[in-house]
């Protein structure tokens, strides 16, 4: 089956003056029907505008955009209008009409298709229960807490049943707990509706918790992409492991930094490990110690269940004969771990062996 | 006040509402439209067209910029052509509105621009026709704005239809300069002025109160 949005060599350049502003440079990305797709990037890596080219809310400057075989990026007035019912949107600010309840916001994709009044009434019923809104339908969305806003939003988006749904930082406003729940929401229309999603965000957290795949954008390119898995346990590119590092790991602690910084070479590694794949769930380490007669001081750990399967890291002191670090690690790296030297530090009394 | 001056009054207060009225009706209806122009085709707008939006933008100055005691007059073929004469009430609504256009044109315009953009790509992310997004989105959305735009154009056309006197229009203006300046009546000059601040209040306090219930962007307590 062909891919249900496919973007071939997407480029936006924006000009304001004399000034040429490249935003997009040759996106190519493909989205299966019924996945939910993240895409990741700092802000002014180009999200935006990408998620706005599958609408066609922003036209690319070249290349194409295809969502259920049809080319989005060509069509015109009413055909344009016709395939954007099929793609729903939800935004960052929500975007809901102050002057209509919650009800009458979530009406009024279904009244701009032309729906009969009867028909809107019966659409709108199911659409607030699915999104728990159903006690709220004649609030006005100066009554809602933020949640509730993306609620009516989600709501909204699906009334005109669409295949697609885009999300524009649609997490980014909200407090973490609600996140989760929206985030919940999400997984739960994707997995009812069979809904595509396509999610955009600069949080690494809301790609973890709903996404399979993922793409990392930098600077308007696709720097990499493939499985969250896989991207985020063995990231090829460094604007991947810059993310993981602000994100998934905690920064060092300062008084280990301090002493890195100070340096002591020939001294004590100190390493990052990084657990990933099946052997995460073996004891390595401590066959190394047994195997290598060498000590670990844990500065610093952190493990993490990615998709049900264990990953993490952890920054170690390795002390022992120079040999037997050497070996100690080479045999870390053997079992499957990325291992990084850091640096050293000043061998002191730390060694009670 | 002998009864005579009453009655006076009285027929003066009735014209003036009608010059008011009638005024503030065709303006509304006539520069709302030209608001909402203003607004589409301005840069990045629903149908943008910097031709058209320069030359009404241009257009809209013109009107705002003359002083209205010359457009009564320089309006006086026009005037004509639509009422069939140049003096009285009838004639004096023709430059009243004639003024107001461009003013509730450029208040229209304030308002529709203080809608969200957010608002308009979300419509236009659904499917919405440029129609749909004036009529669906900028409008509804835009209705205390527009609510106050129209008080504040009711409110200008009483201080001008003052100046009707000058085409034979009549009205509390016409009175007060008459009577109370030129036939040394300060009672008179008294009366006409309470009148219009009564009335200026009056239409202010009710505008308020309509853009304030209109308004839905603060959350109020809701009746049990």
């Amino acid at each position: 089956m062909p891919p249900l949005i496919e973007l071939r060599d997407l480029c936006k350049v924006f000009r304001t003056g004399g000034e040429e502003l490249r935003v997009l440079d040759g996106v190519s990305l493909s989205v299966e029907a019924g996945e939910i797709f993240g895409i990741i990037g700092r802000s002014g890596a180009g999200k935006s505008t990408l998620v706005r080219c599958i609408n066609a809310l922003e036209r690319p400057t070249a290349g194409t955009v295809h969502v259920g075989g049809q080319e989005v990026s060509a069509l015109r007035g009413r055909a344009l209008r016709e395939a954007r019912h099929g793609i729903g949107m939800i935004f960052q600010h929500f975007n809901l009409l102050a002057s209509r309840t919650v009800a009458a916001n979530v009406a009024l994709p279904l009244e701009l298709a032309g729906k009969s009044r009867a028909e809107v009434a019966a659409a709108v019923r199911p659409l607030l229960e699915l999104v728990g809104l159903s006690g709220k339908r004649d609030r006005y969305p100066a009554e809602l807490s933020g949640g509730e806003k993306q609620r009516v939003g989600i709501a909204r988006a699906l009334a005109t049943r669409p295949a697609v749904l885009l999300c524009d930082e649609a997490t980014s406003a909200l407090d973490p707990e609600t996140t989760r729940s929206i985030l919940g929401l999400l997984r739960d229309v994707n997995r009812r509706l069979g809904i595509t999603i396509v999610l955009i965000t600069h949080e690494l957290a809301v790609i973890q918790e709903i996404c399979a795949r993922v793409a990392v954008l930098d600077h308007g390119a696709v720097v990499e992409q493939g499985s969250v898995f896989d991207v985020f346990t063995a990231p090829a590119s460094e604007v991947t492991r810059a993310l993981l590092r602000e994100e998934l790991e905690p920064s060092l602690p300062a008084e280990l930094a301090a002493r890195l910084r100070a340096g002591g070479a020939p001294g004590t590694p100190v390493v990052r490990v990084t657990f990933t794949g099946p052997a995460a769930e073996t004891p390595v380490l401590a066959e190394a110690v047994r195997r290598h007669g060498v000590l670990f001081n844990i500065a610093q750990a952190h493990i993490d269940h990615l998709q049900e399967r264990a990953h993490g890291f952890a920054v170690l002191e390795v002390l022992g004969e120079e040999r037997a670090v050497a070996d100690a690690l080479a045999f870390v790296r053997a079992s499957g771990f990325r291992v990084e030297v850091l640096g050293h530090v000043r061998s002191d009394a730390r060694v009670v062996a | 006040m002998s009864g005579a001056m009453l009655g006076l009054l009285l027929e003066a207060f009735g014209e003036t509402l009608a010059m008011v009225a009638a005024s503030s009706a065709v303006a509304t209806v006539l520069g709302l439209p030209l608001g909402v122009v203003l607004v589409v085709t301005g840069p990045g707008h629903v149908l943008p067209h910097p031709a058209l939006h320069r030359s009404l933008g241009a257009l809209v100055n013109a009107g705002r910029s003359t002083p209205f005691i010359i457009l009564l007059v320089a309006v006086i073929p026009f005037t004509r052509l639509v009422v069939g004469t140049s003096i009285g009430t009838a004639a004096a609504i023709v430059p009243l509105t004639v003024a107001a256009i461009p003013f509730v044109a450029r208040l229209a315009e304030a308002a529709l621009r203080e809608v969200d953009p957010g608002l308009i790509e979300a419509a236009q992310a659904m499917g919405a026709t440029p129609r749909q997004v004036v009529l669906k989105v900028l409008v509804p959305e835009a209705l205390p704005g527009l609510v106050a735009a129209a008080t504040i154009t009711v409110v200008n056309l009483i201080s001008y239809s003052a100046m009707a006197g000058a085409v034979g229009g009549g009205g509390l203006g016409d009175v007060g300069i008459r009577y109370g300046y030129q036939r040394f009546q300060p009672a008179v000059m008294a009366a006409v002025v309470i009148i219009l601040v009564a009335l200026v209040q009056g239409v202010q306090s009710a505008g308020d109160r309509l853009a304030h219930r209109l308004d839905r962007r603060l959350a109020r307590a809701r009746r049990a």
